[in-house]
């Protein structure tokens, strides 16, 4: 993989963010408002149920940790619709650009955006509300490695769809980690869920994170063998959602859907 | 003189229908040639299987002695194209385009040839400019110095003029016919202005339904099959095209 070609994409993405206010504003914004709503909401909790459950660390960790996954995967599915939006694809696909060095780019530049809402999340909820990500001590590395590296699966596969089934397509790709949070057990226990959810949040890296997690604020000692089971689901998955773009890629080259994208026509 | 470009038996079909149907032909180093045709003929879709955005159903694409479908990437690393339909992104400035197109080719240094391109094509008051609020000739310009980013072996133009004024169009065919002199590349070109491919082409490909009907020297084949002017000719192969077999062949 050359490294020129891979800069020249995170440039781009680089100069778009850097020209337009309304690109930078998102990467804080929401997870600004879901860190107020939920830190008052978890404030409140407890004020109601005493110190028996520590909802800051279990919901309001729960919802950062949600929101960093989130982050990651938009992180990558937005830097490929900015080529959607501006017709791009003709001349970047017609360039000796390869497949995998667009997604590097594309990963890279989601990668240091999510770092940035990381870092604001991680002061708003600490000096505010007091929540402290440390608490969870070295755990956090796993939990963290295994939302970001699924976070890349399900953007690959998003913009994998956007490919297919064209740029209206794009409003499927916006609900999809709604789609996949009552699966997860983002703020409760998988065992409250039906066993046909529980199989399939079994294939899901995020469940073994917020598995974990509430097994760490309740005091009991976290299970290392899931959370390296997450981790090499979530490569796998990686993997399989990177093929998925290259067979769709091949597809567009092959029937012409690539070509549309951006030429009037293909005749 | 050596070839830049051979496509050879290019043939796609979408089902049943044959958008290209065996398409041979060749560019040399320095040369221009003009493909021609009514719309729907199938310029565009040669042009698409040129620069690897649109895989043919059979068939061979060389550029520069590389087979595009084995080494797609060292292949269009000689090639660059501008096409109407194909504007830079109109949400970067001129030269954050260029900085970008010049990485994403690999261009070692990219900072001087961008410099250096944004002089030759008479840039400089553009630079800081979004590419969206140019004019047509302005961004015209901008495409094709973009093209030359990689000083390419093989130039695709589809339709490079369409948008311009008569001066500019004659201030841009006078600077294209000047880099393939002074480069040496191979420029495949597109265009309905019959006028502008007699100035520009040395040799012209007239497609019609997917195949190459005729081809020769543009000021030629009027002639040669009893038209007064190329245009002339050119609605008498759009509306009944020869019999291919029988038409085909330098004049």
């Amino acid at each position: 993989m050359r490294m020129r070609p891979v800069a020249g994409v995170m440039l781009r993405q680089f100069y778009l963010m850097r020209g337009s206010p309304a690109r930078v504003l998102p990467m804080f914004a929401w997870v600004a408002i879901d860190i107020v709503l939920w830190g008052f909401i978890t404030r409140y909790l407890g004020s109601v149920a005493g110190t028996r459950v520590n909802f800051v660390a279990s919901l309001l960790g729960a919802v950062l940790m949600w929101d960093f996954f989130t982050r990651i995967m938009q992180g990558v599915t937005t830097a490929f619709l900015e080529d959607v939006w501006s017709r791009n694809f003709l001349n970047f696909f017609a360039t000796p650009l390869a497949i995998s060095e667009y997604l590097t780019g594309l990963i890279a530049t989601s990668i240091l955006a999510s770092l940035v809402g990381l870092s604001v999340m991680l002061v708003l909820a600490s000096t505010v509300f007091g929540l402290s990500f440390f608490a969870l001590g070295l755990a956090l590395v796993p939990f963290l490695l295994i939302l970001f590296l699924f976070g890349i699966a399900l953007g690959v596969l998003a913009t994998a769809l956007v490919l297919r089934l064209g740029p209206a397509s794009e409003w499927m790709v916006w609900p999809l980690p709604a789609l996949i949070s009552p699966f997860v057990g983002v703020f409760y226990p998988l065992a409250t869920l039906p066993a046909w959810m529980r199989a399939v949040a079994h294939a899901l890296p995020p469940s073994y994170v917020f598995q974990d997690m509430r097994a760490i604020v309740a005091g009991r000692a976290f299970a290392v063998g899931p959370l390296i089971g997450g981790i090499v689901l979530a490569l796998a998955q990686i993997a399989l959602c990177t093929l998925f773009f290259v067979r769709v890629y091949r597809y567009a080259v092959r029937t012409g859907l690539l070509a549309r994208y951006s030429a009037e026509s293909a005749n | 003189m050596q070839n830049v470009l051979d496509a050879s038996e290019l043939c796609k079909s979408y089902g049943s229908l044959v958008a290209v149907d065996h398409v041979s032909f060749s560019v040399a180093r320095g040369e221009i040639v003009g493909l021609l045709g009514p719309n729907g003929a199938g310029k565009t879709t040669i042009i698409n299987m040129l620069l690897g955005v649109l895989a043919p159903s059979s068939g061979s694409i060389h550029i520069a002695g590389r087979d595009l479908a084995l080494e797609r990437a060292r292949a269009l690393e000689r090639t660059n194209f501008a096409a109407v339909y194909a504007a830079l992104p109109g949400n970067l400035t001129v030269a954050q385009n260029l900085r970008v197109f010049a990485l994403i080719y690999a261009i070692r240094n990219a900072g001087v040839r961008v410099d250096e391109l944004v002089r030759e094509f008479d840039l400089e008051r553009l630079a800081h400019t979004k590419c969206g609020v140019l004019s047509s000739g302005e961004q015209t310009r901008v495409a094709l110095a973009k093209a030359m980013l990689n000083r390419p072996e093989l130039l695709l133009l589809d339709e490079p003029t369409a948008s311009l004024d008569p001066s500019a169009a004659q201030a841009m065919r006078a600077h294209i016919r000047e880099l393939a002199r002074v480069s040496g590349c191979g420029i495949l070109w597109t265009s309905h202005n019959m006028y502008e491919v007699e100035q520009v082409c040395e040799r012209v490909l007239f497609l019609s339904r997917g195949r190459i009907l005729l081809e020769g020297d543009p000021r030629r084949l009027p002639a040669a099959h009893g038209s007064r002017t190329l245009e002339e000719l050119f609605i008498h192969l759009a509306r009944e095209p020869l019999d291919a077999q029988q038409a085909r062949g330098p004049s």
